[in-house]
């Protein structure tokens, strides 16, 4: 689950964490009246959106008077903010953070990942800050220093004056950047982090530290015990359908193809989404409908799945296991007549009983097409869609 | 032969009296697996499906001598059952639960580093040796003894796997689903050097997906370690960037964990791979030269 910067500045703040000073606006009014409350000279204001690349889409703004506030507040409240790593729509623009602009020095970057590799949480840290960190590890991997937690032991106090000596702090710099990474560290195990970047994290030219920039991603498996966080979820960010998706406890991510897939099982689901495109076809989404496939969820799938408008044919594909497929049958039959299908629709049955489910479709009188085999059904659901068009 | 399991081991279930527990113990008593107790904190006494529970899995140990244990206990309680498992002596952990927050999985790991117990899982079907052993919810009915060894990260996937080597008349050895989170307790390298140690496996069968690098480290193993033909197939190819899908580990972050990579390594290795999903069976017979 992601957060807006605000959020994640409001979690540093409460780990003695030095974030710059700031509040949030919903309104032109509000943003005027933060600005002026925070007094100065210059202010940033700032986009929340749940994506990166805000500074080059022009979500982050610099204003040298309370007026280029007003204006930079008006533009942004309510428009959608386009990025590279948004879709054409963008995300929405609803709150914006309102800082005092930050005299800066050096620009570095500090950041706490998962490592999957080694099985441990990776700290890194970088002078090249303030720069996209993807491309600062792919032209120059050396100028990323790391190091790395063990479980056992912790971080050990040592690992962060080595790399605040490394990334070239005087004495009184690295013992604020030792507090800093160990309370971020701390955080990131408190919360169940999977990802934390300070990017930049600038050194004032006053010569402290500060985390200009913040971004967090939990855990979606330990949302359960984090009622705090849970609670900052912010869904106009998210898309739609993958919201509505959740309520059911399916697992759904939209694509912009126009064959609707409907698969029990997330290996499975992608397996079938890449042999529609194998075959020439497009997946128009991700859709795992899980183990335990009841009537009642394949309907709700359904749904999903022709609330997009550009679905031209859905394949169902399903491998019964435990369950069996003359009760999967039963319920797509179920749904189908339900939601009101109007599209081509070719089920895969394959598994316990997929001969008798088979047989069950065929003799619903619903205009269901059968499949046997992937590549079958694949072709079958290309062909139909084909026809539609 | 097979690895890990098969008619001689003996396995327990932490979790025996919930629905789960009851459910799957049913299938595995009925598949002839030798289940020979449960453990559910506060019922011990007690019997369950004719299997004696206990309060905890030392006494369930003493009382029954398993070696195994499978695990159907909620997220939010693995960390704690996986480690009073290892800790009461059980030789292989095999933990079905989806949905354990990857720190407590972190802690999990490097306590069963520093000791003799493998854990399978979390967020997998199980293991199975057709006709021996089967532990976990994957359908017994689909699999045939036989000479293909599967390692998958994914479930209904590996059924598919299965289905098609038993269709193709190749049969397994032993199925493992090592899960599709992103702290596995077992890996693709560690299931391949038991492939490649076992008589009865000839060829294996490797289905991956995208995120992280464990195929890649897979590929850099084969190569140095591994004489018996592999087949590959990774699922992903039209996942988008960024986005979870379904799998907890199946997400293409910072650009890093792509299908395509992965088949890359995959190739370098001398890995045969398949592009298809609905090759897979075609593709291990003519490993074997079928």
């Amino acid at each position: 689950m992601n957060i807006h910067e605000y959020q994640t500045k409001q979690l540093f703040a409460q780990y003695g964490a030095p974030v710059p000073p700031g509040d949030v606006a919903l309104s032109v009014d509000e943003a005027r009246a933060v600005a002026s409350r925070l007094g100065g000279e210059r202010w940033v204001v700032k986009a929340q959106v749940h994506a990166g690349g805000r500074g080059k889409a022009g979500g982050v703004v610099l204003a040298s008077s309370l007026a280029e506030v007003e204006a930079a507040a008006r533009r942004l409240l309510g428009s959608r903010l386009v990025t590279h790593q948004t879709d054409e729509q963008g995300q929405p623009v609803n709150t914006l953070l309102i800082e005092q602009a930050s005299a800066i020095a050096r620009e570095l970057y500090l950041g706490a990942v998962i490592d999957r590799a080694s099985r441990r949480i990776v700290l890194m840290a970088s002078t090249q800050g303030g720069m996209d960190i993807e491309q600062v590890a792919q032209a120059t991997p050396e100028l990323i220093l790391r190091t790395v937690i063990d479980p056992l032991v912790g971080l050990q106090p040592y690992q962060c004056r080595e790399l605040g000596f490394a990334l070239g702090l005087d004495a009184a710099q690295v013992r604020q950047f030792s507090s800093l990474v160990q309370a971020l560290a701390r955080m990131f195990q408190e919360r169940d982090l999977s990802l934390l970047e300070v990017n930049p994290l600038v050194v004032s030219d006053g010569a402290d530290l500060v985390c200009l920039d913040g971004k967090v991603n939990i855990d979606d498996n330990a949302l359960y015990r984090q009622p705090a966080l849970r609670a900052l979820r912010d869904t106009t960010q998210e898309n739609a359908k993958e919201v509505r998706a959740r309520e059911f406890d399916l697992s759904y991510i939209a694509l912009d193809g126009n064959i609707g897939c409907m698969v029990n099982g997330a290996g499975l689901a992608m397996a079938t989404m890449d042999l529609i495109k194998l075959h020439g076809g497009t997946p128009a989404n991700f859709l795992d409908v899980g183990g335990g496939t009841t009537a009642e969820r394949v309907a709700e799938a359904f749904k999903l799945i022709l609330s997009d408008s550009r679905v031209k044919g859905v394949l169902v594909n399903i491998f019964g296991g435990i369950v069996r497929c003359d009760l999967i049958a039963e319920g797509i039959i179920a749904a189908v007549g339900e939601v009101g299908v109007t599209v081509p629709v070719v089920v895969r049955l394959e598994g316990t009983n997929a001969e008798l489910g088979s047989q069950k479709l065929r003799e619903s009188g619903l205009s269901i097409i059968s499949a046997r085999g992937l590549t079958d059904a694949a072709q079958k659901v290309i062909a139909a869609v084909g026809d539609g068009a | 032969m097979s690895v890990l399991v098969d008619r001689s081991t003996r396995v327990i279930c932490q979790g025996l009296t919930g629905k789960q527990g009851s459910f799957h113990t049913e299938q595995a008593l009925a598949y002839g697996t030798r289940m020979v107790g449960g453990v559910t904190p506060g019922k011990g006494g007690q019997t369950h499906l004719g299997l004696p529970v206990l309060n905890t899995v030392r006494e369930a140990v003493r009382a029954t001598g398993a070696d195994t244990s499978v695990l159907y206990v909620p997220a939010a309680f693995c960390e704690d059952s996986i480690i009073e498992a290892c800790d009461a002596g059980i030789r292989l952990i095999v933990c079905i639960t989806e949905g354990i927050p990857t720190l407590d999985m972190l802690q999990v790991k490097a306590y069963l580093e520093r000791r003799s117990c493998r854990l399978i899982g979390p967020n997998c079907p199980g293991i199975i040796t057709p006709g021996e052993c089967k532990i976990g919810i994957m359908p017994g009915a689909i699999h045939r003894p036989g000479k293909v060894g599967i390692v998958s990260r994914s479930g209904t996937l590996t059924y598919e796997a299965v289905h098609q080597t038993t269709e193709v008349g190749v049969g397994q050895s032993t199925c493992i689903g090592i899960g599709g989170d992103p702290i596995p307790g077992t890996t693709f390298v560690d299931v391949l050097a038991l492939f490649e140690d076992d008589p009865a496996t000839e060829v294996i069968l490797m289905v991956g997906e995208i995120g992280g690098t464990a195929e890649e480290e897979a590929a850099a193993y084969i190569l140095a370690h591994v004489s018996k033909p592999v087949v590959a197939y990774i699922a992903g190819v039209t996942a988008p960037k960024g986005k979870r899908m379904g799998h907890a580990g199946a997400i293409i972050a910072g650009g890093k964990g792509t299908a395509e990579e992965k088949y890359a390594a995959l190739e370098a290795a001398g890995v045969r791979t398949i592009r298809s999903p609905a090759e897979m069976g075609q593709a291990v017979a003519e490993g074997l030269g079928h």
